[in-house]
Order: structure tokens, then C-alpha cells, then sequence
């Protein structure tokens, strides 16, 4: 274990003995998400730098604390990239705080080879458990089934199972013609069309539609993105105002994201109906991810998610206080608090950030 | 990928697998329990009927179950796993039974749970591009079912005819095509399923992620020891359009295992990418006919799908690297009858090395790519030292190896030889900083291997989240994660006196 490592397994160990509760944060650029942060703030940014890259393995280790800008400028230098496409929301961005948060971004929905989630590109980690143990799962090579897939559980977790110290990923080329194409269209229209065009072998790269405009991004080769082009017809956007774009619908920087109203995520199928109501609306990934702007109760949002197969995220503003993710089934999150209870018996991580009720279960244990 | 099979060198005394008798009172006990929520037609319980399940793939190690169920609803495996928890007896999930590492191993005393009778597509739905089928349903029949959408079910491992969808979850099977299109992992979007008390218990959903921790991706590949699924939703994608292959000649081994690395540089991702060494193409090409170039040390099988401007972009693209490479000879196929010739070879690869020798071993591990050359020069050198040869044939572009040992089952020094043969290779693989198992699993095949990729931390975080689905441990139970005491056996005194120093560590 080497200085850095040590020094925060150091505070684990102190915080276990001490039943002082821990909030892991480095850049802080994901503040916002998830409920209410508490505890101490335990700060991994010692732990950085780029461990090992190999372009012809497709495959990038780093450390916790590395900048994601870093980690995107090495890949770049080799024409690769995070096939997940992650939002920054911020400078400070780190790559643990980008598998701990577990989102991804327009490309999320895409065609061929770089489709996927961000768990879907993980192909190892390393993490220090309540214990402030270091342990070791998964490893550097695309196919290993040695073992649970722990460290593609470790994606979207929050920090709830211990402080994720090193990851290492899939990384893929990028793809060498890139175009956007823009369509005046319907929700209903945009949603049918985006089914059509999904059912077929085109190089869709990603789709958004907002206010009766719908944006198709095409990327492959050469050939394949002007054949699919000038099949698909709409009006060609210019590169630059094609790369802002996707760069703010990304970072949330585009106008719908602006302002106070309550944002909410809703993770829904696909094929999941037109939403009905007047609330503002961004989609995504094909018709699977759906962005709103609404101030009713979040009790009636959720249950409409639900009805349509999928769940809702209070993203950004509103009331936190009520928790931002959709409650678990029991059995679902029986194996939470079990797991919980294994990686962490002390309940020093801030589990609360993802269900307030995990921390009280803490605080009765 | 699942290859076929021929005889596994024999398990040491040690080692599970042996069949063992089964307590005849105690399965009087059990029957009379199961019957009660079972018709008679869905229970073996007599050695003639129960004998067929007693092994998977890996057909040496072999055990008589106490009983076989073969449910038809999800409310009788329900009842079964809250029958065998209330009596304490364990279970094992079987699906098609064409594992590799024993997963699918019966357990004495235990009931092994056939998913047989689950073989409907429920649902395809080309809307949202997904399949919802159950557990038994066989992982080609999907695509099958499919096709007349114009769509598929990307991952095919080559046992695709047999194996079950519930199999391809529980082994995360990959396959050909998986270094483009992904692993049972990158393609399962939803596993309804029973947890060991038999409560309904839904994995992952319909859409693109689930809130809380994506307990799907942990479900997937954990080798039926923590929930038994009972459907099972599947993505679909779009058939490409067209698919070529290019067969390469390479004089030496390292140039085919540095044109492997050059067409990754090259920003390609071939659809699949499969290298046969010189014995393996000696080995398929008299009844396969695929042409190979029987003078080249290694031969490359590089894929190219999509729309017919990608294919020609990428086909051009391809040929123009393999030939920087000192590729000796470069072939595009002419049309999709040369196409599947050229698969042909690769995809007999397993029935040739069956004719070759009396029996042979097929080894699964991944490496890092770059290391290609230098484990197949390992592995040339261990030929010698064992005196077996051991043909090549494998997934290049994933580093996911399969060397097939060559070997006499009746002959015990050949057989010794060739389980130590195996035992280096994979020791040879995690000094590479691979991996023991590619796309096989551990199951009781590789449960010593497991001592030495993982340190006993990490052994015993896969033990916790055992226990954290199934608390009884009832569900498949001896598979995968070595208990400290076997590990102690394994890497011997050492171990053992490490073990007597920290008694305090904590045994699952």
C-alpha cells in the first residue's frame, strides 16, 4: 500500500473505530446529486495519476483522484476514448467520481461498438472497504469471469461500499466521421422515428429532441455516416455547432437545463409512451431517457414512471429532504443492507446519500 | 465460448466430484416433501433416472443428486427453494448442462433444480428491440425468433445450438463476436428470478439502468450461486447488412500476434478476430476444407460486419494493416460460401482435436494481447517439457486463450501430464496478469486457481456478497470461491502456517 492509499485507509480505520461518519468527495463536482451528503469529507485526490495505459489492449487504469480531463487528453493522443461519453459537471471532475456516480451521456444508447453504460466498460477496480481493507477485483484483460463482477457493482454506487481507489476500463477508438443531422418533428413522430431508425443497421451515435426538434448524431467511417446521411435526409448541422451542442446536453449547459425548476431523470423503456403533461421535456438515448422540468409531487412523477416500466431521479433542485431515488422492492434492498452490512459493518460511508433510510438502519445497528 | 468437450483429466481424491452415495433415508425424507408440492412426472429420484445429470460439460467430475426436480411454473421452483431452505438442503440450477467448469456440478445431498421446462419466448418486442424469454429457452433460438425483425441476440458462444439463455447468465458466456458486440453482461438488460427462500426478485428492468447498486451486473456470471432466474430480458440488435472475413498467413507466430495488436492500433474493431496456430490448422484442415495455409505458423480470421460502406471501408482498412504486418498471404472472402468455409476450420477445431488424440483438455484463460506471442512460446516450451502437444486456437482479439492438451486418457502419466500441463499454463496466465477464466467460469474446475489470482481479502469480499444473497448458502453451494482451508492446501506449508498465525481470520 503506498503512502496515499495508506493515508486514506488510515482515516477508514480511525472513522471505523470511532463510528464517525465518512462522505467521500474529491472534486465535489457531483455535489448536487444524490441526497444530502454527510459526515466528514474524506478526500481521495492523493490518490492519482494514470497506473497503466496500453492503447492496442483498449484498456486504462487510473487512480481515484485523477482528473477525467487527464484521463480524456490521454486517450485522446491515441484517438481513443471513454465509449460512455461521461458528464463532467465541472473542472474538478475526477475518474472516481465518475465510476462512483455511475452516469453517462449522450452516447449511453449508441450503435455498435461503444454502446454501453459506464459499468459496461468496467473491467476492474480496487477498493478500500470499511475495514480499510484494499481489495482487488476483476483485472485489465476484456473477458474474465473469475469471481463475482464486484467491480462493475462498484458503477453508480455512490461510495456506499468503500472508497474506490483505482478502476480500470475498456476503452475504444473513436470513430472517424461524425455528423449531426436536425428534424422539425413531434414528440410522438421523434419517438416512432427514433424506433424505426434503431431497428436498423445505421451508425446512430446519439438523439435528443426538445421542443419539436429532433437531432440524430451519426458516427463511423467516412462512407458509412454519409451513406446513412443522405439517406435519413433533415438538415446537416455545422461541426462546431454540432460539438457545442452535444457538449451542453452533456454537461447540462443547454437552455433546458437553465433555471430553478426541479429537474428529474426518468429512466424509462425505450418504447415507453409520449409522457403526457405540460412539463418541459429533453430526451435522450433513443426515447430511454427522458429529461423533465416539474414541480408536482414527486410521488405522482415516480408513479408514473413505474406505470411505464422504469423509475425517476430527482436530479438537480427541488427537495431533496424526501430522497432523490426511487424507493427499492424489499428484496432488492435486503441485499443492499446486506451487503452493506459485509463491505462496511461499522456504517462509516454515507449510504444515505443514496436511501436515507440505510443511515438510520446505521444508526439503530 | 463453449467448446465441445473430450475426457478431463481425472479429479484428485481431494477434490469434489467424486460421486459419493447418496443417504437413502434422507432422500425418502426429501422426495415425500417434494412431492407434496410437485406432480410425480417432475421428480427423479432413482439412480437410472438421476444418472444423467450427474456431470455438466466437465465430465469428470461427477455426482449422483440426492433428487432431480423439473419444474413448470415459477410458483413451483418457489415452492421447491422454500421446501429445500425450510430442510436445509442444497440446490444447484442446471440449464442445458454444457458448462465447462462444473457449475452445474450435483451436490450429494442435494436437489439439482432442471430449468428444462421454462423453453418459451415469452415476449419480442421489436419496438424496444428486446426479448423477453425463459431461462431455458436455447440462446440461438432467440435469434431465431428474432429474425423476422431483422434482429438478433449478439452473443454466440459455439455451444449456442444447446446452451439456455439461464446458462449464458449464470457463465456470462461471450462468444465470437463479443470484442465488438459484448458479453452476456453487455446484453442481459433484466433477470426476473427466485432467491434461495423463494421470494420473486427482479434484476435490472426494461430500461437502460435501475436505481441503487446494479446488483444485475454481480447476478450475471455468478454461476447459479445467488438467485435462480425464471425469465430473463434480452437486447437486441439490428442484423448487419453484410459480413466479410479475411484469412491471413503469417510466417511466424509473433507477426500474427503483433498484427492482432497493429489492427486494435489502427482504431479497428473487428466483428471477430481468431488466430489458429500451424497444429491447429494442420489439425482442421483435412475434413474441414477451409483452405488454410498449411506453411504459415499462425492464421488470422478477421471479421467485418455492418453496412456494405463499412465492410468495404474496414476490409480495406484490415488488409492494408495485415500486409504491413508481413502477412504472407492475404484472402478476402469472394462471397458468404468462402465466408463460412473459412469459419468452418475454427468452429471444428474441437471435433478435429478429438480425432487427433485419445482425449484432450481445452484450457480457457485471458491475457493482456501483448502477451500473445509470449504465451504461446510458453506454451511450446511446456509441449516439450511434458512431452503433449497442444494446438492453438482462439479469441486473438479478446486475449481469451483456449489450448487444446492433447492427451491418452488411458494412460495415468498422460494424464498426470496433462492436468499439470493445465495447472502451468493458467499459473503462466495470472503471471501475465491475465485471468484463469475467460468465458468458462471457475465452478470446481479452477477453485485452486482462485487461491492464486486473488489474495484472501478479495476471496473472502466474494464470500460476503454470497452470503449477502443467500444468507443459508444453500444455493450452489462448494462452487467458485475456495474456502481458506483449501487454499492452505494448495499453496501448502507456507500457507498453512500463514493460516495458523491469523486463526482469527474469518472461514465462509
Amino acid at each position: 500500500m503506498d503512502a496515499a492509499i495508506a493515508n486514506i485507509a488510515a482515516q477508514i480505520h480511525a472513522a471505523a473505530a470511532e463510528r464517525q461518519p465518512l462522505r467521500i468527495r474529491a472534486g465535489g463536482s457531483k455535489d448536487f446529486y444524490g441526497n444530502t451528503p454527510r459526515g466528514a469529507v474524506l478526500d481521495p485526490r492523493g490518490i492519482r495519476g494514470i497506473v497503466s495505459y496500453e492503447p492496442t489492449e483498449l484498456a486504462l487504469a487510473a487512480r481515484c483522484g485523477t482528473p477525467l480531463t487527464e484521463i480524456e487528453a490521454a486517450l485522446d493522443a491515441h484517438g481513443q476514448m471513454l465509449a460512455f461519453e461521461p458528464p463532467h459537471f465541472g473542472e474538478t471532475a475526477t475518474i472516481g467520481g465518475c465510476i462512483a456516480s455511475g452516469l453517462a451521456g449522450p452516447r449511453r444508447a449508441c450503435a455498435g461498438y461503444a454502446y454501453g453504460g459506464v459499468r459496461d466498460f468496467v473491467l476492474g477496480a480496487k477498493l478500500l472497504d470499511g475495514r480499510a481493507q484494499l481489495l482487488s477485483f476483476g483485472g485489465m484483460v476484456m473477458k474474465n469471469v473469475a469471481g463475482y463482477d464486484v467491480s462493475r457493482l462498484l458503477a453508480g454506487s455512490l461510495g456506499i461500499l468503500g472508497v474506490i481507489v483505482e478502476v480500470s476500463l475498456k476503452v475504444v477508438p473513436k470513430l472517424k466521421a461524425e455528423t449531426t443531422l436536425r428534424f422539425e418533428v413531434t414528440e410522438t413522430a421523434a419517438l416512432n422515428q427514433l424506433h424505426q431508425w434503431g431497428a436498423q443497421p445505421l451508425p446512430i451515435s446519439a438523439s435528443a429532441w426538445r421542443e419539436n426538434l429532433l437531432f440524430l448524431r451519426l458516427s463511423g467511417s467516412t462512407s458509412a455516416v454519409a451513406a446513412a446521411a443522405a439517406r435519413l435526409g433533415g438538415e446537416t448541422l455545422g461541426p462546431l455547432d454540432a460539438q457545442r451542442l452535444w457538449r451542453a446536453l452533456r454537461e447540462h449547459t443547454d437552455a433546458f437545463f437553465a433555471g430553478e425548476l426541479p429537474l428529474w431523470r426518468l429512466s424509462l423503456p425505450c418504447s415507453a409512451a409520449p409522457l403526457d403533461g405540460s412539463a418541459a421535456q429533453l430526451i435522450e438515448w433513443g426515447g430511454a431517457l427522458r429529461w423533465i422540468r416539474s414541480l408536482r409531487p414527486a410521488a405522482e412523477i415516480r408513479a408514473r414512471a413505474r406505470v411505464l416500466g422504469g423509475h425517476a431521479t430527482l436530479f438537480r433542485g427541488g427537495d431533496r429532504a424526501q430522497g432523490v431515488f426511487m424507493p427499492l422492492a424489499c428484496g432488492i434492498a435486503a441485499i443492499h443492507q446486506r451487503l452493506r452490512a459485509q463491505f462496511d459493518p461499522a456504517g462509516i460511508f454515507d449510504a444515505g446519500r443514496l436511501y436515507a433510510d440505510f443511515a438510520h438502519a446505521d444508526h439503530a445497528r | 465460448m463453449h467448446e465441445s468437450i473430450g475426457v478431463m483429466p481425472s479429479a484428485p481424491a481431494d477434490r469434489p466430484g467424486r460421486n459419493s452415495p447418496v443417504d437413502l433415508a434422507r432422500q425418502r425424507q426429501i422426495v415425500a416433501a417434494l412431492r407434496c408440492v410437485l406432480p410425480e412426472t417432475c421428480i427423479l429420484f432413482r439412480e437410472e433416472d438421476t444418472r444423467p445429470y450427474e456431470c455438466d460439460g466437465l465430465t469428470l467430475y461427477r455426482q449422483i443428486p440426492m433428487a432431480v426436480v423439473l419444474p413448470e411454473s415459477e410458483a413451483q421452483v418457489a415452492q421447491i427453494l422454500k421446501l429445500c431452505h425450510a430442510m436445509q438442503v442444497p440446490i444447484v440450477p442446471r440449464g442445458a448442462g454444457t458448462g465447462l467448469s462444473g457449475s452445474a456440478l450435483p451436490h450429494a445431498g442435494g436437489v439439482l433444480l432442471s430449468m428444462a421446462k421454462f423453453n418459451r419466448i415469452l415476449d419480442i418486442d421489436p419496438r424496444s428491440r428486446t426479448a423477453t424469454v425463459q431461462p431455458g429457452v436455447r440462446n440461438l433460438a432467440i435469434s431465431e425468433a428474432a429474425a423476422v425483425h431483422r434482429l438478433y441476440y449478439a452473443p454466440d458462444p459455439s455451444s449456442q445450438i444447446a446452451c439456455t439463455i439461464g446458462g449464458n447468465v449464470a457463465e456470462n458466456s461471450g462468444g465470437v463476436h463479443c470484442l465488438k458486440y459484448g458479453l452476456t453482461v453487455h446484453n442481459v438488460m433484466r433477470v426476473r428470478a427466485l432467491t434461495v427462500e423463494g421470494e420473486v426478485i427482479e434484476f435490472g428492468g426494461q430500461a437502460l439502468d435501475s436505481p441503487g447498486l446494479d446488483l444485475l451486473a454481480v447476478v450475471i456470471g455468478s454461476e447459479g450461486m445467488l438467485a435462480v432466474s425464471t425469465e430473463v430480458t434480452v437486447r437486441l440488435v439490428p442484423l448487419p447488412l453484410q459480413a466479410r472475413c479475411i484469412m491471413a498467413s503469417f510466417a511466424r507466430v509473433t507477426d500474427a500476434c503483433h498484427a492482432v495488436a497493429a489492427l486494435i492500433a489502427a482504431g479497428i474493431i473487428p466483428a471477430g478476430l481468431e488466430m489458429l496456430d500451424q497444429a491447429a490448422a494442420q489439425l482442421v484442415e483435412p475434413f474441414a476444407n477451409a483452405g488454410y495455409d498449411l506453411d504459415a505458423a499462425a492464421v488470422l480470421l478477421c471479421e467485418s460486419d455492418g453496412t456494405a460502406e463499412e465492410v468495404s471501408d474496414e476490409i480495406e482498412h484490415m488488409s492494408a494493416v495485415l500486409r504491413a504486418e508481413r502477412a504472407t498471404r492475404v484472402q478476402v472472402s469472394a462471397d458468404e460460401a468462402e465466408r463460412l468455409r473459412f469459419w468452418a476450420g475454427r468452429k471444428n477445431a474441437f471435433p478435429a482435436a478429438g480425432r487427433a488424440a485419445p482425449a484432450y483438455y481445452c484450457m480457457d484463460g485471458t491475457i493482456p494481447r501483448r502477451h500473445l506471442a509470449q504465451m504461446l512460446l510458453s506454451i511450446q516450451s511446456m509441449e516439450r517439457k511434458y512431452g503433449l502437444r497442444c494446438p492453438n486456437v482462439f479469441h486473438a482479439g479478446d486475449g481469451n486463450l483456449h489450448p487444446l492438451i492433447l492427451f491418452d486418457d488411458n494412460d495415468p502419466d498422460s494424464v498426470a501430464r496433462a492436468e499439470s500441463f493445465g495447472v502451468e499454463i493458467l499459473e503462466r496466465t495470472v503471471q501475465l496478469g491475465g485471468t484463469i477464466s475467460g468465458e468458462h467460469g471457475i465452478g470446481v474446475e479452477k477453485l485452486d486457481q482462485m487461491c492464486t489470482q486473488f489474495d484472501r481479502a478479495t476471496l473472502d469480499a466474494f464470500a460476503a456478497v454470497k452470503q449477502a444473497f443467500d444468507p443459508s448458502g444453500l444455493l450452489n453451494p462448494g462452487k467458485v470461491v475456495p474456502t481458506l482451508h483449501r487454499c492452505g492446501e494448495y499453496h501448502g506449508p507456507r500457507a498453512r502456517a500463514l493460516a495458523a498465525q491469523f486463526p482469527d481470520l474469518p472461514r465462509f
